[in-house]
């Protein structure tokens, strides 16, 4: 998989969930390469921005899309990767703030 | 800010584009920094970085930079310049 055939797969997937990617491209392809570099190393797309465990099941809630990206986008108008964003995040019309880690501490590596 | 050169250490992940936008950001600022990226280790040695992160950030998360004394968690401009004393 290449990195611009999964950004136009992503793109085009945010878009049939009512969302979309971050209109900041150069950043979105350093987040899909992040996915990319997770896929090769575990066998999943684990969420570049979260440090995985390296175990399926583990990791479960972190693949991406991962569990946390909806109540993000909600309460915050982007995912804590500012992959997936609503479309008022993208139009400017909602205040980009820095997501706080909504995944439970019990379930980090720490 | 002492008049001396900033201590800059940073708890990074190759996969992170925040975490790699920070170490972009002092790149700019031809500021000198140490970046781990806890991602590429293994066994005790993850262990011992993530114990430093742990003491440093609670939440354990990424980035987490250090500029002196001083703890940041996440990529955020602002505060990094205002850290650094920068306009």
């Amino acid at each position: 998989m290449t990195l611009d055939k999964l950004y136009d797969i992503l793109s085009r997937y945010a878009e049939s969930q009512g969302i979309r990617l971050n209109k900041d491209k150069p950043f979105v392809l350093d987040i899909i390469q992040g996915l990319l570099t997770n896929e090769a190393r575990y066998g999943y797309r684990s969420c570049p921005c979260r440090l995985a465990k390296g175990i399926k099941e583990k990791d479960a809630d972190i693949i991406c899309p991962c569990v946390y990206r909806d109540p993000d986008i909600t309460e915050f108008g982007s995912c804590y990767c500012e992959l997936y964003v609503s479309t008022a995040w993208n139009e400017g019309a909602l205040e980009h703030q820095q997501v706080p880690e909504r995944r439970p501490k019990g379930l980090r590596v720490s | 800010m002492s008049p001396d050169k900033p201590k800059i250490k940073l708890y990074t992940l190759s996969t992170c584009s925040h975490c790699n936008r920070t170490k972009r950001f002092f790149r700019e600022q031809g500021m000198d920094m140490e970046f781990i990226d806890v991602d590429l280790l293994s066994g005790e040695e993850r262990e011992r970085i993530m114990n430093e992160v742990r003491k440093l950030n609670p939440d354990c998360s990424f980035p987490t930079i250090c500029i002196d004394e001083q703890v940041i968690v996440g990529y955020n401009e602002s505060k990094l310049k205002k850290a650094l004393n920068l306009p």
